[in-house]
């Protein structure tokens, strides 16, 4: 064995290396204090490791980046744990970063002959800040979408080059896959490779001048193996066991798909970038460059010049109360940030939009498992075409100008003016009794009063009109047993999937009820009572009664996707309002696509996770 | 293998000691122009590719639906009567074509307006982005402005013109051009560059 390694030092000289590398002595012994440069090292070699297995399974372009991060995070085996680790690794590195450089200014390893390391610090610093900014696009989640987003247009700003250089990085003049591709490049390649460079250079020079010691006399001088090893390793674990239990109990997230017309009101940077966010805060108008680039580049000067500035009497000082000053600066700017964020006035609407965010993450979740996958459309064409989450949007956009939903705009927010019927539970056993029982109540016509139709006010046309007054007349003479019965046969014509199973029974009492009016034949009244005197309806393709009768809609498979299709973009048929209606038709409104949306989600017909089972309808 | 031992004297090494290598310039010039050579070639080819977006590209805008009504550049994105007079500004997606590199997604969202009816006739629209950092405003009713999410910029509801002067935004939300076709509102949907004091449109 001892041959062998002669043999190989003979043609290679390691053990010179090894000597150099492990046996550098320390004055005063080894200490907990030198520790922090070594778990740079290991932060960042974790990084690499993970970051090269994190690239074996992921894919950069606007289809498929989101796409292949959430497989390698809930499908692969343990990439929950490997992008946990790179995750917070990530995090765990900015904040070992500002340490060390803590220790350099405290300890005045600024000062000559160390200048030179202390910039190559310095430029080590933004490669990792680089590396951080470049990684929180991958995913290609919302957050990090519209968080990039305004980090690039912030580039605008520079000078002359400004816009060129934003499409540069852009990789065309809005976000794409090229955008994706650029900053992959950036995060795997060229900033990694740059690093290691600069560490490389950084060591170097390290060892050349050796530890900066504060009090050599401290302890007997030790040697960097084993001592130091022993405590930089122990400080390393420290670190590791720290992120293996954020990866565990928090877990890297993985926002809803990026999605540029979605706006993403909740876009925030990384935490550590926080206070530079806060700061543009203050700068109204034009002097943004002096927010943006200005400022942070003086103070970042005044850091770099710090080697000099120590030369002086009282520098050293100077150095550090500045680094202090700067410290509580971005401590008081991240605090103000995240103040607003969840106390302020403002917090509500920051919260509500993370509440939306998370709803939407967790709901993409859900549709990708039940539909057992994503179709080469990606994630986002799934949030898209998902009734349940796209379908509020479309209501409060074409909507919610007439009609309410559950009282307010159908995203939960309330409506200035109503002046239609509300659809919130529309086709329900709750709406269609609410309906018979009081239809010119102010849930149902009663909200058109306030109404107007091509110019003309509405008045009490339809508050006071045949339906409403049927229902003031004949409800109150119905048996429960009846309301209930003609509620449950109209529920039938719909074939709801979302109302649970139709009494059969009753509905066919109900029919019983649409055709004569009443279960008893010898009520009083019945005959005028019965809903067929006015709404025709054909079941099976045969018409209840006579045909030619109608005065109000038809209710031929009432509130199915059909009927509803139907009235929505013709409610001035003859056979639904004729020349009575006072609704828009919906015909090229909007597109085929978002209709479809809008009417399985007044139907609540949406996949949903039913319980027990992987897949349900 | 082993070296072999080099003559401190004789014949040929007093040659070798006897004359500096020659390092003439011509044999200097050659090797660094060699050498840069071999380095351009690769780095020309990637920046050339590299800088590709820098080109202009004419994007395809057919105005397929507009027909004859509305010049090149509109898009329909709402219908007149979805807009209460006096009421609160709404918000719509515009609907294009939009390229991504390799790709073509026909008729997707391709941005948001704000559109506000103005009077019987008149429909004013405004980009949704914010014209400091490109974050899309929201609506607020209880205060009727425009509020940016991201930095706190303002805007009245009406004319899009900043609200509160502390706005970091340097100039009001940006102003579409719109035209009226029976009862459909057409937008000339653009955007414009973030940060200026006046509109440059994005090439």
């Amino acid at each position: 064995m001892n041959a062998l390694l002669n043999w190989l030092d003979d043609r290679t000289g390691y053990k010179e290396f090894v000597h150099e590398a492990l046996y550098e002595r320390i004055p005063g012994g080894a200490r907990w204090r030198y520790v922090w440069g070594s778990t740079l090292v290991f932060a960042f070699m974790t990084q690499v490791i993970t970051g090269v297995f994190l690239w074996m399974a992921y894919s950069p372009s606007s289809t498929t980046a989101w796409e292949s991060v959430y497989y390698i995070t809930y499908e692969m085996q343990f990439g929950w744990l490997l992008r946990g680790l790179h995750h917070f690794m990530a995090q765990a590195m900015v904040v070992l970063l500002a340490i060390h450089l803590m220790q350099v200014i405290i300890d005045g390893a600024y000062k000559a002959p160390r200048e030179i390391n202390f910039w190559l610090g310095l430029i080590l610093m933004q490669i990792v800040l680089g590396l951080s900014l470049t990684g929180y696009l991958l995913p290609w989640d919302q957050k990090g979408y519209w968080a990039t987003q305004v980090a690039t247009k912030l580039m605008t700003l520079v000078p002359v080059i400004g816009t060129k250089l934003q499409r540069l990085v852009v990789g065309g003049p809005t976000y794409g896959h090229h955008t994706l591709t650029r900053f992959f490049a950036m995060h795997a390649g060229v900033l990694p490779g740059l690093l290691i460079g600069f560490l490389v250079l950084h060591i170097a020079a390290f060892r050349r001048h050796g530890i900066t010691v504060p009090n050599p006399l401290y302890r007997r001088d030790s040697m960097f193996w084993p001592d130091q090893v022993l405590k930089d390793a122990v400080a390393c674990l420290g670190v590791l066991m720290v992120v293996l239990l954020l990866t565990i109990f928090l877990g890297a997230e993985l926002g809803a798909p990026a999605d540029p017309s979605q706006p993403y009101s909740a876009a925030r940077p990384e935490w550590y970038f926080l206070f530079l966010f806060q700061f543009l805060k203050y700068f109204p108008g034009e002097t943004e460059i002096w927010g943006a680039l200005i400022i942070p580049g003086l103070l970042f000067g005044v850091l770099a010049l710090m080697p000099f500035l120590g030369k002086w009497k009282l520098g050293h000082r100077f150095n550090v109360a500045y680094m202090l000053i700067m410290l509580a600066g971005i401590l008081l700017l991240t605090g103000q940030a995240w103040m607003e964020d969840n106390r302020g006035p403002k917090a509500a609407d920051y919260q509500r939009a993370v509440a939306d965010a998370e709803m939407k993450s967790h709901r993409v979740r859900e549709l990708i498992e039940i539909s057992e996958g994503i179709s080469e459309k990606g994630g986002r064409a799934l949030l898209r075409s998902d009734p349940k989450t796209a379908g509020p949007e479309l209501f409060k956009t074409n909507c919610s100008v007439c009609h309410s939903f559950d009282g307010h705009d159908g995203t939960g927010r309330p409506l200035e003016k109503v002046t239609a019927a509300d659809l919130g539970k529309f086709g329900s056993r709750d709406w269609l009794k609410g309906f018979i029982v009081d239809a010119g109540g102010p849930k149902y016509f009663g909200a058109t009063v306030n109404g107007s139709f091509n110019g003309q006010p509405l008045g009490d046309r339809f508050a006071n009109g045949a339906m409403s007054q049927w229902s003031k007349q004949h409800a109150p003479k119905m048996t429960g047993e009846e309301v209930s019965a003609v509620v449950e046969f109209l529920l039938a014509q719909g074939d709801r999937a979302d109302l649970g199973p139709v009494d059969q029974e009753l509905a066919a009492k109900g029919r019983e009820v649409y055709e004569l009016g009443s279960l008893d034949a010898n009520a009083e009244g019945a005959e005028e009572r019965a809903c067929l005197q006015c709404h025709e309806m054909v079941i099976g393709g045969t018409p209840l009664g006579t045909q030619g009768m109608a005065q109000a809609p038809e209710l031929t498979a009432y509130g199915s996707d059909k009927w509803l299709r139907d009235f929505v973009l013709n409610p001035d048929a003859p056979h639904n309002y004729g020349d009575r209606n006072a609704m828009p038709s919906y015909k090229d409104r909007m597109t085929q696509e978002e209709f479809d949306i809008l009417l399985k989600w007044l139907r609540r017909q949406w996949l949903e996770r039913k319980p027990g089972s992987a897949a349900a309808h | 293998m082993d070296h072999q031992p080099q003559p401190e004297s004789g014949p040929v090494q007093d040659f070798l000691n006897a004359q500096e290598p020659r390092r003439d310039f011509f044999t200097q010039a050659a090797a660094v122009i060699t050498g840069s050579v071999l380095g351009i070639v690769p780095l020309f080819a990637g920046l050339a590719v590299f800088l590709d977006p820098l080109r202009k590209r004419t994007r395809r805008k057919d105005g397929a639906e507009a027909g004859a009504e509305v010049e090149e550049g509109f898009l329909k994105v709402a219908a007149l009567d979805g807009l209460l007079q006096g009421g609160a500004p709404r918000r719509y997606e515009v609907i294009d074509d939009r390229t991504d590199a390799w790709n073509l997604f026909p008729q997707e969202a391709v941005g948001a307006v704000y559109l506000v009816r103005e009077g019987e006739t008149g429909v004013r629209a405004f980009n949704v982005k914010c014209p400091h950092a490109g974050c899309s405003v929201d609506y607020k009713p209880e205060a009727s402005c425009y509020q940016c999410p991201c930095h706190d910029s303002s805007f009245n509801a009406k004319d899009g013109t900043v609200a509160n002067p502390n706005s970091p935004s340097p100039r009001g939300l940006d102003e579409l051009e719109v035209k009226l076709v029976d009862n459909a509102v057409w937008v000339k949907y653009q955007e414009f560059q973030p940060g200026t004091s006046h509109k440059v449109p994005e090439a």
